[in-house]
């Protein structure tokens, strides 16, 4: 981690080794093979959704968290039971780090009525409100003005939570990323703003969109506490990081901005060729030096917590998992015609408790 | 007469006017590096260079804000947006200030921007990304919509827009990107505001624009197969200006209407059409006007219920039945 502004107090979490930091020192064995089991299943259940998508099953867009997994299970993994989470449509991950299930997962890719959002969302768009995640957003940026109205909502109701909001490096430019912040910081709201840097937006590199010396930083100029997790294919640095930005959150009401350099392997969605604004030896390196299951599956092997054969099960279990996963979706229906015209309206879903009068739809 | 593709052609036309007027400029996401998330743009960064082809960041009110600034001091910027939806990222700059600017100064300001990019369902990437605007851009006053369906119109009236002194926004289609068409080899205009007759017939007057319009010229030939009826399909290129005259002729011959759009039917495109007709050529008219939109919801993902929420050619081979009952 650095730590740059002086103006800006941070978290506790300074250069120490994050294993030793003392919410990853009080893990137990179990708990650390759940998050190696997390990873596992995130990378599997993305090279299905890739193989569905090429058989033709899943359409539209498929944007894989291949490499990323590190940042969504660590982060997942600090939430209490009053945080809640929002992100952008690189969603997966997320989905699968708050405790959602594969099948409803898949089922929603392949647009099917038993998907998370009934097929009527896609891969972009998964919501579980009962899990505090509040999307898959499709619109640059659009998500994160609601990650703060969700913290005022929990500020509002005196509810000791946090709204952990995810962007990309490339939603950083949006006006209303900007706006967010200011909101944020003068109203004191419970946010963690969490910058996902994989250096690309589609195929444009992070030096090529954004100016000044740093996507944090830019947190200084409203008065808020920011840091970067260089190492963010470590789970136990995000961990370290994520959990002391929710400290101050839920202590002090304050937000802040966390960024998390990553790298994804795949193209921005699986329809983009990739070939054209990056060398293949960027990603065989990362692969090789920083993959953040291997680099976890190694740290767990010297601590002599996971054993060849616990990471053989759990990756067999993990492919069982995405394959029902997939055998649900196949065998699963597609929503009706009927179904279109349906959740468009809360008043046509709830025709006892309907108020209105006039036409709500029109031919 | 050689064929290319609408893609091709969108691409043609903005070389052209490249080539022609040094004030033109492209600029979006992904336009000059990436040669563009649909490749319209593609090789023009190569050709043109940095100064022209001027990739953005994801900052859509800002970047189209800048094109509408850059254009109230002369340049012709030519605005990609990477999905038509985006546009309501960046709706206060168009709709107050690019539409406004020209009324609001008396005059004195004019706004030459066109702002392009594929306005279509279709293509199963759900809501936020499958919004056909058409009738929300064209409500404002100051403001200019087209849509071309082939790849002659794509190129004419593409160069029209790019040379046009009023802010243009351009809706195309990525299902119709790699479609083929007879384009001409060099310089033509399309002129805004000129609706075009893509089929003859007497029996029913079908309009519409956009990819609507490659559907109804299937339900035509289905039409006129399976009941030998003629019907006429005009497509309306542009929605404003908009071609009264050719629309209210083919009504005047036909007698029976049908409108078909890929828009929501509430205050669309259609809707004000059959206003128009009505108004206008109401005694020429046999039976009531019938439309074909989308399935008025929020876009769907789900691909085959998608299909179905979207007009079809067997949909508006049965309107036209019920409308020539
Ligand atoms: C307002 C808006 N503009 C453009 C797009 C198209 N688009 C989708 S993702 C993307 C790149 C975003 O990159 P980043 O924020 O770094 O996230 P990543 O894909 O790397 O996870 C773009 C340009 C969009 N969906 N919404
Ligand atoms: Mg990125």
């Amino acid at each position: 981690m650095t730590k740059k502004s002086p103006a800006t107090k941070n978290t506790e979490a300074t250069a120490r080794d994050a294993r030793q930091a003392p919410i990853n020192a009080k893990l137990g064995a179990d708990e650390k093979i759940q998050f190696y089991r997390d990873m596992v299943r995130i990378r599997r259940f993305e090279e299905r959704c890739l193989r569905s998508y090429q058989q033709g099953k899943i359409g539209g867009f498929l944007h894989l968290y291949i490499g990323q997994e590190s940042v969504a299970v660590g982060c997942c993994s600090v939430m209490g039971d009053n945080d809640h989470l929002i992100t952008a449509y690189r969603d997966h991950g997320h989905a699968l780090g708050v405790g959602m299930g594969m099948n409803e997962l898949m089922a929603e890719n392949f647009g099917k009525y038993t998907g998370c959002s009934k097929g009527k969302g896609g891969s972009m768009h998964y919501f579980d409100p009962s899990r505090h995640y509040w999307g898959g957003h499709g619109i640059v940026g659009g998500q994160v003005p609601l990650g703060v109205g969700l913290a005022y909502g929990l500020k509002y109701k005196g509810i000791k939570g946090a709204c952990l909001t995810f962007m990309g490096d490339g939603a950083v430019n949006q006006g209303a990323v900007h706006e967010s912040y200011n909101l944020a910081a003068l109203m004191d709201l419970p946010v963690v703003f969490i910058i996902e840097n994989n250096g690309y937006s589609m195929g444009t590199s992070q030096e090529l969109s954004s100016a000044g010396a740093s996507l944090a930083g830019r947190a200084e100029g409203y008065g808020m506490n920011w840091a970067i997790v260089e190492n963010g294919y470590d789970v136990y640095a995000v961990r370290d990081q994520v959990s002391a930005a929710l400290k101050l959150a839920h202590d002090q009401s304050k937000p802040s901005v966390l960024e998390i350099r990553t790298y994804r392997y795949r193209g921005h969605s699986v329809a983009d060729p990739d070939s054209t604004y990056r060398d293949k030896t960027e990603i065989e390196e990362y692969k090789r030096t920083k993959d953040p299951i291997i680099y976890y599956q190694t740290a767990l092997l010297a601590e002599g917590v996971l054993t060849e054969d616990i990471i053989k099960k759990i990756d067999e279990s993990a492919r069982a998992e995405v394959e029902t996963s997939a055998q649900f979706a196949e065998h699963s229906p597609y929503p009706t015609m009927e179904d279109v015209k349906k959740d468009v309206y809360w008043e046509v879903d709830n025709p006892q408790d309907k108020k209105s009068t006039g036409c709500l739809f029109f031919d | 007469m050689p064929v290319i593709t609408y893609r091709e052609a969108l691409r043609a036309a903005m070389a052209e006017e490249l080539d022609r007027d040094p004030n033109v400029v492209i600029m979006g996401e992904e336009v000059g590096q990436f040669h563009g998330a649909y490749k319209v743009t593609e090789g023009l960064l190569a050709k043109y260079g940095p100064r022209r082809i001027v990739d953005t960041p994801i900052s859509e009110a800002g970047f189209i804000g800048m094109g509408i600034g850059g254009a109230m001091l002369g340049l012709r910027p030519v605005m990609e947006l990477m999905f038509f939806s985006f546009y309501s990222v960046a709706f206060d700059q168009i709709f107050n200030n690019a539409a406004n600017i020209r009324y609001m100064s008396g005059g004195l300001i004019n706004c030459p921007i066109v702002i392009r990019g594929p306005a279509n369902g279709g293509t199963n990437v759900g809501a936020t990304h499958s919004h056909t605007p058409e009738s929300i851009a064209a409500y404002h006053p100051g403001i200019k919509v087209v849509v071309p369906s082939t790849p002659y119109d794509a190129k004419g009236l593409l160069k029209s827009a790019i040379r046009d002194n009023d802010p243009v926004m351009f809706m195309e289609n990525t299902l119709l990107y790699g479609e083929s068409g007879e384009v001409p080899d060099g310089e033509y205009l399309v002129p805004l505001g000129s609706a075009k007759v893509m089929r003859e017939g007497g029996d029913i007057s079908i309009i519409g624009h956009g990819r609507a319009i490659q559907m109804a010229l299937k339900s035509a030939d289905l039409l006129k197969e399976k009941h030998n009826l003629n019907a006429e399909i005009i497509d309306l290129r542009s929605i404003r200006p908009l071609d009264v005259e050719t629309v209210l002729a083919s009504v005047r011959k036909t007698s029976r209407v049908l409108l078909v759009e890929e828009a929501k039917p509430f205050c669309s495109v259609s809707a004000m059409l059959a206003c128009i007709i009505q108004e206008k050529a109401f005694d020429y008219l046999d039976a009531p006007i019938r439309r074909v939109t989308s399935v008025d919801a929020p876009a769907i993902y789900s691909a085959p219920l998608e299909k179905e929420q979207l007009p079809t050619p067997q949909k508006i081979f049965d309107a036209a039945l019920a409308v020539l009952k």
